[in-house]
């Protein structure tokens, strides 16, 4: 369903994507994972549109999307869930879901049901505005219903466990456990996280802007961590 | 009432005549329809510059409409509005200001609103400004909002002005008793060669007085926009200003954010911040399939709202 060829990707002379190619099958979960600076979240991003290849070719259901607009791509059914939520003033979290659900009609009871979902409960939260008042593990979530309400066939997440506390990042399993479980889309999520990784059908690492590993889950951690002195006993966090 | 003065009033008062509240419709600087309740009166001034409002002592939860048009081009307005809310009493406001000017002499109307609370009042004062028409006269509205809180007393004023008018000044000094509480939220945008200035000046006299002030407004096409706002924290108070701004194309927006400490416990904050829309809320709502107009229409909209 996404096939990506010879993708590159340079920025102040460095190679941040080096002629990637990459195939991934319809209903597929698979983690990409690697060290910091690798390109995993530059990858997620040429896929979405967001940043646009210096070269190379990205196919999505045989559509050569290469050039298209963000928005394009949003309504061909690619989903993308930030690494940082993007906050807004004015914007409440009921607005933004009827956003991100196709038909803008969203009922309230919909909304809320969304949100039990990803583990917010309070039908008072529809009404707060997308701040700086909402926790990280809040906003994160929220992010994540955003994404699910699309019904896409492609659905990135950058790095979903990034800058939340344990307690959130347990029920943040869960989602995606139940995300892998039920939902008949793609899944690519960029993780350093081995619970989420562990959930994984397929594993892609990234190591220097090439595809080092793609393929069955088998313990990728401890090829991460071939370069680091602990061998793997530093919780993976330096990798 | 013709159908214009309906339509004018419908944008800036949501009120209608077969209603029992109390309202008072001015129109081309003359009287046009008026009611009175038993806990509201409306009494016009002698010399003919304006009203006088009162509401009753312990009033509950009154609703008083004073919507002011102008249909007429070359007509300059000038009104004296005196609110006097009893001790105890608690009303919503609605004012506002539409004119339709369809020829080419200058409409402006200059609101002169005075608000003395009693204490223990409590009031919600919304004000909409609204101008349009077809004609090259400018639409002006300058309107002077003086404010008088007396001891645990609040008022909340709402006031937005979006697009329309030519040229705004807009001008509120307020004084505050003993643990009297003042909120001010203002939404403003400009277009073309618009020109809003607002002025704040609040005294935070009392002891456990409190004021609080957000602005927020928008900048486009080659519009200009001035926000200075000044807190004198005099007694052991807490002031907070806030002033964010979006600018677009050619917008300017020019923010003199001061706060003043004369006692040792004022405790005073201010904020601004003035920049165009960010990159990463566009890119958000992009990648739900808004396309980049959309996006920035919904992105003002909810900032405006």
């Amino acid at each position: 369903m996404l096939e990506l060829i010879n993708v590159c990707f340079t920025r102040n002379n460095k190679k941040i994507l080096d002629n990637i190619n990459l195939k991934i099958d319809t209903n597929s979960f698979i983690a990409i994972t690697g060290p910091n600076g690798s390109g995993k979240s530059t990858l997620a991003k040429i896929i979405m549109g967001i940043e646009l290849p210096d070269s190379g070719k990205i196919l999505f259901n045989n559509i050569d999307i290469t050039n298209l607009s963000i928005a394009e791509r949003a309504k061909l059914g690619i989903s993308f869930a930030f690494q940082q939520p993007v906050k807004f003033k004015g914007i409440t979290i009921y607005d933004i879901l009827k956003l991100a659900s196709s038909n803008q009609k969203l009922t309230k009871l919909e909304a809320y049901q969304i949100l039990k979902e990803v583990g917010i409960c309070g039908e008072e939260y529809l009404n707060r505005e997308l701040n700086n008042s909402l926790s990280g593990g809040e906003l994160k979530r929220i992010e994540i219903a955003t994404v699910l309400l699309r019904n896409s066939k492609l659905n990135i997440f950058d790095e979903p466990e990034a800058g939340i506390d344990l307690w959130s990042f347990n029920n943040l399993i869960n989602i995606f456990k139940n995300i892998h479980n039920n939902l008949a889309s793609t899944t690519l999520i960029i993780t350093h996280q081995e619970r989420i990784l562990n959930i994984a059908d397929k594993i892609i690492l990234i190591k220097n802007g090439k595809v080092d590993y793609f393929g069955e889950n088998i313990n990728i951690v401890d090829s991460i961590c071939s370069n680091c002195p602990t061998k793997g006993g530093c919780n993976h966090e330096c990798c | 009432m013709n159908v214009v003065d309906q339509e004018l009033i419908a944008k800036v008062s949501p009120f209608n005549t077969s209603d029992s509240n109390a309202y008072n419709v001015r129109k081309d600087g003359k009287l046009l329809i008026r009611n009175i309740t038993e806990d509201v009166s409306i009494i016009s001034k002698e010399d003919g510059s304006g009203i006088d409002i009162y509401i009753k002592d312990n009033t509950k939860n009154a609703l008083v409409f004073i919507p002011v048009i102008i249909t007429k081009s070359g007509i300059n307005d000038k009104v004296y509005n005196d609110f006097h809310i009893g001790k105890n009493a608690k009303a919503t406001i609605m004012a506002g200001c539409a004119i339709r000017n369809n020829k080419n002499l200058d409409a402006s109307h200059n609101g002169i609103h005075r608000f003395y609370l009693d204490e223990g009042a409590k009031v919600k004062y919304v004000e909409k400004h609204y101008a349009d028409g077809h004609g090259q006269g400018h639409k002006t509205l300058d309107p002077i909002t003086e404010l008088y809180l007396g001891r645990n007393s609040s008022l909340e004023i709402d006031t937005v002005q979006i697009s329309g008018v030519d040229s705004s000044n807009r001008i509120t000094t307020g004084k505050l008793e003993d643990g009297a509480t003042l909120s001010i939220s203002e939404k403003i945008m400009t277009e073309k060669k618009q020109f809003a200035m607002t002025d704040f000046n609040i005294d935070l006299d009392g002891i456990d007085s409190s004021c609080h002030v957000v602005s927020r407004s928008v900048a486009k096409d080659d519009s200009k926009q001035v926000f200075k706002s000044n807190i004198n924290g005099n007694n052991k108070c807490y002031g907070h200003v806030e002033c964010d701004a979006i600018i677009q194309d050619n917008g300017h927006v020019h923010a003199i954010p001061e706060i003043n400490a004369e006692n040792i416990n004022a405790n005073l904050v201010h904020e601004a911040t003035i920049g165009k829309i960010a990159g990463e809320q566009l890119i958000k709502l992009m990648s739900l399939g808004l396309s980049l107009e959309e996006a920035e229409a919904q992105i003002i909209n909810g900032f405006l709202k």
